[in-house]
């Protein structure tokens, strides 16, 4: 295990990806330093700092800290306190909300260590959330703690650290269960070995789920008791959206090799308005009422969306990002079901594509893909 | 003793009742409408439930009027009780009410709000303090504070307070409210008036802005100048109940508050407030079935105080309260938070007057009106003829609806004598004396009959079960003139029309829509934003209707079949009416499909093909066609029996149409003889409820025609072209001799050739629109 653990360092230290307490070290000292507020056992930061590390701000000693999550500041505060009333913390949404985001650098300011991750999967076994065993160990020595493999769970109990469970609604029903014990006992008994592992002071929980999602493990209402819940909002305003899904659209587009678009910010604004008015069943005037459809429409759509429109412009068009480009996307997007969508979607076309000026365009291409 | 408050602060009021309790004053002076001393007595009265309000309002004019609410955590409302149970005298001491609607000029329709203008001193105390929301900086500097009930001078939280707004007032002189000059030279004079009557001991409760100016040296004579020829009105005052809804209103007293169920629990709990809030939080969620137990309680407690240590706050407030409650009780959703809110921050209790507080306005305004309009209340049954095109008449419909409105049945429309123009209306009127007690229950929903109903009709509005009830209640609105109504109205309907997935519903609300734009034009009400939303609606029904229309059985056939009907005759009502560009086209496009789509009910496709053939977009040869498609020999007999049902049934004119079209006639003939006589029985039903309807002359025409069958003369594939249905060739000589009689019946001029004249005849539908 550890001789893959610093992979990346030893390829010369460009990890893809760096988990969030090294890329933010900087960041995250500078906070200790400055932090004159009580801390809770074991939280390498007040709750104050972290709140702060995660909505950015400036030190007295004029460090800028970063925004992490661009979002109500009440979310956030909500959230670390919960954890400092050593509460598990469960952060839902749609996906493309950050959650992920959120909890990793919660527990890199917290725990100083981002990596006691259990990825949540439909096969996530009872072994990943509670221990195993090292059978060659095992089978020639015999139970020892020496043959025990602890989960990131059973780590993070006995050092004192943040967990992070991710998707933990496709974990299965008696998997969950297994955290029932460990965050109302605190505990977690190795019967084999007659031992238990007690959790330390600052160990906490922080588990994502997505409540959009079918056909996924609810979660019983005794676990659900364990958590408290934050709901992460999609973004608040257009701008911000558009301002998201304008960035994650150049960057994504560099790493697929696209040509560089000249003007796609129009195109951009319309993918998110129309994203937006059907997902919250009301035109941005605030006038008109509309039906939602069935699928999420979240931002990380409407990136796919636009990105899918730049390769169609870029490779078989004139390089202009066009209506035309896009309308196909959207009503794919958009029609998840084909009866009650495609009603849902013509709707909205004939009664708000059609009427807007300026969307002549747009509505002859979404008459072309629909018909 | 000057005691210093904010309106509806429940903080103020504990330290009101305190310093009350401390210093034992020989009078209480509360800041209010000094012509209402005569109620104050009531406040006592066991019946009297808060909130309630203290409504002036000018006598010859009763929708002028101002509020004072009171809450029972109102500052004011405490003082007054304390004085009552205490046998203490209490007055009012603001200028009369009799003075300040003189004042504030009339607004019309709703009830007057008062000007707001100017600083907001408590915000400026909140900025200064480094506080975004002045509402938090209160609660936390004073709610909070006194709250703990540990205070050693109960007075210590007013003199500081007349400190900071004297310090204020000096940077900011009248701070933008120019009458509180007045207004405070009067509280001034009534408060000497008060020391010559009672002694030096005397409390004042009063807004804390107010504090500076009441403890400044002045003359008697320049306060008596300042209020030296106020103009005046005749004002009446009374209690009136009050709802917490409406205490967040600015009005009056100018604090609205956005939560008063939160302060009246701050006022009411002795102690340990966040733990008794939770409680009850709990209580109202385990109360509509979620799972909460008493952990749940405890943790969101928990929380509740951590995130006020995280945002440096002396104690966990209504933010905190409900974040906790939301993220422990609530899963994070907001919909179980929509109930707390409704229910508990805001909370929904009615508050009640006893019967001795004098009459409502309302009932003045219906007499004052009745008067006008000469429509004397009487026992009598009578009936009464309306022509809308005279003012008086045009009145007395719209107070008429209005009463309707408000559940006052004084008059029932009735059916017309006779006349059916949309200009002319009938109504059966008879006072019963219980209407008198209607009209006093109405009185809560305003003082004149306008704004009464008018906010009657927005609340049900707001709560209407059903689209059509919306659409209903959108029509009445116009009968009865609320233009204020109309957009709430307006937007429940667009919201409500938009949501609703069932096109049936739909397609019920389009034609009262429809009509109402007709009696927007002889009312010359503006209807635009009606016109868009009916316009709205057409279109949805034109996306949906072919899907809702598939796959239907034969009754729920039966139950679309009026509806198509109806959205056809209010399509025809609206393109008249508004600009639609191209709606006739999308419907008749939506009849099209409906008429060629096997999925779709016979009954309605022979419907919908019977429709376009009469306005004329169906070719007589497409008519045939489609018969002929939909009584071919595979079609099952009782299909091809609805399909005739549809398309030669309902319209009166279904029979002529077979008199007049030998090919119809001839494929129905061909198809009813070749029906197998094992399925004869079963199309029977259909075809008798079809033909029965028919008038007995069609019939035996029809029964004629058939017996003598097809004649030489009257071959229907002959080649010449004639207008469809009709006989080949004209009679030029016949047809002639009708030219004159027609040109008079059409207006027009000279020159119509006979080409146009055959023309305009060939649809039933156009020969009945001349």
């Amino acid at each position: 295990m550890t001789a893959f653990a610093d992979t990346a360092a030893a390829a010369g230290g460009e990890a893809l990806r760096p988990h969030a307490e090294r890329a933010f070290a900087d960041e995250l000292a500078a906070l200790a330093a400055a932090d004159d507020r009580p801390r809770p056992a074991r939280w390498k930061l007040s709750p104050w700092a972290v709140a702060t590390y995660l909505l950015g701000g400036t030190l007295p000693d004029g460090t800028l800290i970063t925004p992490k999550y661009v979002g109500p500041r009440r979310l956030v505060e909500v959230a670390v306190s919960t954890l400092a009333t050593d509460r598990a913390l469960l952060l839902l949404g749609v996906p493309g909300t950050a959650k992920t985001w959120v909890s990793e650098h919660l527990a890199a300011a917290v725990s100083g260590d981002s990596t006691l991750l259990v990825q949540g999967t439909a096969g996530t076994p009872e072994e990943a959330v509670r221990y195993g065993w090292n059978y060659a160990s095992l089978l020639a020595h015999g139970p020892s703690s020496e043959a025990l493999v602890p989960s990131p769970v059973m780590r993070a109990m006995a050092e004192g650290m943040t967990a992070r469970v991710e998707e933990l609604t496709r974990i299965p029903a008696d998997v969950q269960d297994a955290l029932i014990t460990i965050l109302s006992e605190k505990t977690l008994p190795v019967p084999e070995l007659g031992q238990e592992v007690q959790a330390v002071r600052g160990f906490n929980l922080i588990a994502t789920a997505n409540d959009r999602d079918r056909g996924v493990n609810e979660l019983s209402s005794a676990l659900r008791r364990r958590f408290s819940t934050v709901v992460l909002p999609l973004p608040a305003t257009p701008e911000a959206e558009v301002d998201i899904v304008s960035r994650r659209v150049e960057q994504m587009g560099r790493s697929l090799d696209l040509p560089p678009v000249p003007d796609g910010v129009a195109e951009i604004r319309r993918v998110v308005t129309v994203f937006r008015e059907l997902r919250d069943g009301v035109t941005t005037d605030g006038r008109t009422r509309l039906k939602s459809p069935s699928g999420t429409l979240s931002t990380a759509e409407a990136i796919s969306v636009v990105t899918g429109g730049l390769a169609l412009a870029a490779h078989f068009g004139d390089g202009v990002l066009r209506p035309g480009d896009v309308a196909a996307g959207v009503l794919g997007a958009v029609v998840r079901d084909p009866s009650a969508d495609r009603v849902v979607w013509q709707e909205y076309v004939e009664t708000v594509v059609r009427e807007r000026d300026g969307w002549k365009d747009f509505y002859r291409a979404c008459r072309e893909v629909s018909a | 003793m000057l005691l210093g408050v904010r309106h509806h602060g429940p903080g103020s009021a504990r330290a009101v009742l305190a310093a009350l309790e401390a210093v034992r004053p020989s009078a209480v002076l509360v800041e209010g409408p000094p012509d209402g001393d005569a109620l104050l007595a009531l406040a006592a009265d066991e019946r009297m439930r808060p909130p309630v309000a203290l409504l002036a309002h000018a006598v010859d004019d009763p929708g002028h009027a101002a509020f004072w609410p009171m809450a029972e955590f109102s500052p004011e409302w405490v003082a007054i009780r304390w004085a009552l149970a205490h046998g203490t005298p209490v007055r009012f001491v603001d200028l009369p009410a009799a003075h300040s609607l003189a004042l504030t000029e009339r607004t019309e329709g709703a009830p007057q709000e008062q000007d707001r203008g100017g600083i907001d001193p408590v915000g400026i105390l909140a900025g200064t303090a480094g506080y975004d929301d002045p509402e938090r900086w209160w609660e936390d500097v004073v709610e909070h504070r006194a709250a703990d009930g540990t205070l050693a001078d109960p007075l210590a939280p007013f003199a500081a307070l007349a400190e900071a707004m004297a310090a204020l007032r000096e940077a900011y002189g009248d701070g933008g409210h120019p009458r509180d000059a007045v207004r405070e030279a009067c509280m001034r004079l009534r408060l000497r008036a008060a020391r010559k009557e009672f002694g030096e001991h005397i409390a004042v409760v009063c807004g804390a802005w107010h504090v500076p100016a009441l403890a400044a040296r002045t003359t008697v004579a320049a306060d008596k100048a300042l209020l030296k020829g106020l103009p005046k009105v005749k004002a009446e005052l009374t209690w009136v109940p009050w709802t917490p809804r409406r205490l967040a209103r600015r009005s009056g007293y100018g604090a609205g508050i956005e939560s008063p169920g939160w302060y009246g629990h701050l006022f009411a709990a002795p102690d340990r407030t966040v733990e008794r809030w939770m409680t009850k939080v709990a209580g109202l969620l385990r109360g509509e079935d979620r799972p909460v137990s008493s952990a749940h309680v405890i943790e969101a407690v928990r929380l509740a105080a951590t995130l006020a240590a995280l945002r440096d706050r002396p104690a966990p407030g209504l933010a905190e309260a409900t974040d906790a409650v939301r993220a422990v009780m609530c899963d994070g959703s907001d919909v179980p938070l929509g109930l707390v809110r409704d229910r508990l921050v805001v909370g929904g209790m009615l508050g009640e007057v006893p019967d001795r507080a004098p009459a409502v306005p309302l009932q003045r305004d219906l007499a004052r009106q009745q008067r006008t309009l000469r429509l004397r209340p009487e026992a009598q049954e009578r009936e009464l003829e309306l022509d809308l095109r005279k003012d008086t008449d045009a009145a007395r419909s719209t107070m008429l609806h209005r009463l309707r409105l408000l559940d006052i049945g004084w008059g029932e429309p009735a059916a017309g004598r006779g006349s059916t123009g949309t200009f002319r209306e009938s109504w059966r009127l008879r006072w019963e004396p219980e209407l008198s007690v209607r009209v006093a229950e109405a009185g809560v929903w305003g003082s004149t009959v306008l704004s009464a109903a008018t906010a009657r009709t927005v609340s049900d509005a707001v709560s209407a079960a059903s689209l059509s009830g919306i659409t209903v209640l959108a029509e009445r609105c116009l009968l009865a003139g609320l233009p204020e109504a109309l957009p709430v109205v307006m937007r429940a309907l667009a919201d409500r029309a938009a949501l609703d997935a069932d096109v049936g519903h739909l397609a019920d609300a389009l034609p009262p829509l429809a009509r109402s734009l007709r009696y927007g034009d002889v009312r010359a009400t503006d209807t635009s934003d009606l016109a868009k939303v009916a316009v709205g609606l057409a279109e949805r029904i034109c996306v949906g209707l072919p899907r809702a229309c598939a796959g239907l059985d034969a009754d729920s056939a039966g139950r679309m079949l009026p509806r198509v009907e109806g959205v056809h005759t209010a399509v025809g009502l609206l393109a008249g009416a508004v600009p639609a560009d191209g709606l006739r086209e999308r419907w008749a496009g939506v009849l099209g499909t409906l008429s060629a789509r096997d999925t779709v009910a016979g009954v309605i496709r022979g419907r919908a093909t019977r429709l376009l053939l009469d306005e004329g977009r169906l070719a007589g040869e497409g008519a045939a066609r489609l018969m002929g498609l939909a009584l071919s020999p595979g079609t099952p007999p009782a299909d091809a029996a609805a399909w005739i049902e549809g398309f030669l049934g309902g319209a009166a004119a279904g029979g002529m149409l077979l008199v007049h079209d030998e090919r119809l006639l001839a494929l129905l003939d061909a198809w009813l003889t070749g029906v197998p006589a094992v399925m004869f029985t079963d199309v029977l039903p259909l075809l008798r409820r079809t033909f029965s309807a028919y008038e007995p002359g069609t019939r035996r025409t029809l029964g004629e025609l058939v017996r003598r069958g097809r004649g030489p003369d009257r071959a229907a594939d002959r080649v010449e072209v004639s207008a469809p249905g009709f006989g080949a060739g004209l009679d030029e000589e016949r047809a002639a001799a009708v030219i004159p009689v027609l040109q008079l019946l059409l207006g027009t001029g000279t020159g119509t050739g006979i080409g146009r004249v055959a023309g305009a005849g060939t649809g039933p539908e156009r020969a009945a629109s001349r």
